[in-house]
């Protein structure tokens, strides 16, 4: 029985049906994480947690065979982004100042898993601290694109994205700042959802950018992250920006046409160095949507040019402020050189942190420097509001917004890595929902070839951008496109198929 | 924007991280570039534009002020990179 390319509401149908325990489905995934999500391989687990997940499942098995109302996610495998803390087992972010860091609790994201039930199979890599687009700045090497393991498999949540592509787990927890998600599910063929900014708690995740930080899921199809969204919302009082709003039953809310609905193209997301393969697939997948029923309107946002500039400036200051903490003191990695108190502190950052976050962390301390905190900070966070101002208007028009989500398919391993700016470049239409708190989604729809190499063909990701709080728009429209193409049904050769 | 090397050892200072002068040169060098990308703001017009700090709009999330005990005091003290019984030990500061 072929299991690995399976949706989460397929695996859960079996687990009902008694066709297959959780036991069963656990070690059958982590087979699959053991021979192909090692470091030798994808690279794309850190930590692997089979004891745990082993004795989850016996738990899973137990409810699922008394309690017919068992969550579709009850039982079924995951991995977490090695930025979600889980209590007792290690979390490192990817970098060597938390090489050895064991979380004393769980984040809440992985305490809702944990009440379903669901089985954590291990920690997925990413960038280091989740800076970065590419996994090129993980302290423990970058992890590979399944579709061609010679390419980048997008970052910061490259690890995750990788593994749901190769089928090594049916879903997986990530977490956006400004692309982290959509970028590498767009890249590696699956689908992400990023949640409205206060949708899913950020208790227990390494902070990035706490005004932007954004935790979420990569799946095999929107209905999957549809499950996933009805489990992981909701209010915390552990992080007082989550939103008390309701949280609508989005999987059965499903619709398979799109009548009524109102769909925006921005031209100003159609840039120049777009791929013209990318904006070919991205138009075939308007005509899709177009087919099922949406009114398809042209609009601008003229702003959208300045987003990843903003961008560049809060998330290097939030940041600055954020990685303040890891100084040695309390936890994490202390210099054994230090002979002083502020020695501690400047050894054991210089030894803990990579090029990236030190850039990172230099850029944001001078942009809130005492003389620059008007031009850069303030200038920004006024920009900011235009964006979301503009945004604001155009949702009066439309439900959502359908683009790319990054203009060029995956590049190769090590053309990224030396430049400052390639992470801000290639999330430059991720990164303006992400200021402006909204929801998206990366669906793939199709693929094109590579820049370098035309024998290559990559995946193209189409990206669905809702209002505040209009996650079900977005999955309406996700969903109903899946229902009629099965971009999202392909699946990498060389996994054991 | 092209930083001196003074200013990145500056905020190399500030920012509690220690540098050679290889890397006061690398950064100098990378963080100019950053500097030199965002400056692209400058063009748009926000006069009278307040600032945005919370996208949501959610304004001062308050909750009674109430003591507790940390169920993680064990733990915590465990992970102390260095300890004297349950004191965390540093350099001295003097």
């Amino acid at each position: 029985m072929e299991l690995a390319y399976l949706e989460i509401s397929e695996l859960a149908e079996k687990l009902r049906k008694k066709e297959i325990s959780s036991v069963e489905l656990t070690k059958y995934f982590l087979e699959r994480v053991k021979k192909y999500g090692t470091e030798n391989e994808l690279n794309a687990f850190l930590t692997i947690t089979e004891k745990e997940a082993l004795l989850q499942a016996e738990e899973a098995d137990r409810i699922l065979s008394k309690d017919p109302n068992a969550s579709v996610l009850t039982g079924i495998p995951y991995a977490a982004k090695d930025l979600f803390s889980t209590k007792g087992i290690r979390t490192t972010a990817s970098s060597k100042i938390l090489d050895q860091f064991v979380p004393v609790f769980d984040s809440t994201v992985i305490s809702k898993l944990n009440s379903e039930k669901s089985v954590l199979l291990g920690k997925t890599n990413l960038d280091e601290f989740a800076h970065g687009s590419s996994t090129e700045t993980s302290a423990y090497g970058p992890s590979k694109n399944p579709w061609d393991t010679t390419r980048i498999p997008g970052g910061s949540s490259g690890g995750s994205a990788a593994a749901v592509a190769a089928g090594l787990v049916p879903f997986a927890l990530a977490t956006e700042t400004g692309g982290s998600i959509r970028l590498p599910a767009s890249l590696c063929g699956v689908c992400g959802w990023k949640p409205t900014y206060g949708r899913v708690s950020r208790y227990g995740v390494i902070a990035m950018t706490s005004s932007n930080d954004s935790p979420g899921t990569i799946a095999r199809s929107v209905k999957d992250l549809a499950y996933t969204a009805e489990i992981l919302s909701g209010h915390d009082a552990k992080d007082s920006t989550t939103s008390v709003k309701d949280i609508p039953n989005y999987a059965a809310n499903l619709r398979s046409d799109l009548k009524g609905v109102k769909i925006g193209v921005p031209k100003e997301y159609f840039v120049s160095g777009m791929q013209p393969e990318v904006e070919t697939k991205i138009h075939e997948a308007i005509e899709k949507l177009k087919e099922l029923g949406a009114e398809i309107i042209e609009v601008s946002l003229p702003l959208t040019k300045y987003g990843s500039l903003v961008y560049a400036i809060v998330t290097p200051a939030e940041i600055s402020s954020n990685l303040a903490r890891f100084d040695g003191i309390r936890y994490g990695h202390r210099s054994k050189d230090a002979k002083e108190l502020l020695d501690i502190y400047a050894k054991s950052r210089e030894e803990g942190f990579g090029d990236e976050a030190k850039r990172r962390i230099m850029t944001g301390t001078y942009a809130l420097s005492a003389g620059y905190y008007d031009a850069y900070y303030l200038k920004a966070q006024k920009v900011r509001r235009l964006l979301v101002n503009e945004f604001n208007d155009v949702f009066e028009k439309v439900d959502a917004l359908v683009c790319a989500s990054v203009p060029n398919v995956a590049q190769k391993i090590g053309t990224a890595k030396d430049n400052p700016l390639f992470g801000y470049i290639a999330d430059q239409l991720n990164i303006p929902a992400s200021m402006a708190g909204l929801p998206a989604l990366s669906i793939p729809c199709g693929f094109a070839k590579t820049e370098d190499d035309t024998s290559v063909e990559m995946p193209v990701g189409l990206q669905i951008i809702g209002p505040q709080w209009g996650e079900q728009n977005i999955f309406n429209i996700g969903h109903a496109y899946q229902t009629i193409t099965d971009w999202h049904k392909k699946y990498p050769k060389g996994f054991g198929e | 924007m092209i930083l001196t090397t003074e200013q990145v050892r500056k905020i190399a200072a500030l920012a509690r991280i220690k540098l050679t002068d290889d890397e006061v040169e690398k950064f100098r060098k990378e963080l100019s570039v950053v500097l030199d990308y965002v400056s692209e703001l400058e063009k748009v017009n926000t006069d009278g534009v307040e600032e945005i700090s919370q996208v949501t709009g959610l304004e001062n999330v308050l909750r009674e002020d109430i003591a507790r005990l940390s169920e993680f005091r064990d733990a915590i003290i465990a992970s102390f990179p260095e300890r004297k019984d349950d004191f965390l030990k540093i350099k001295s500061i003097l």
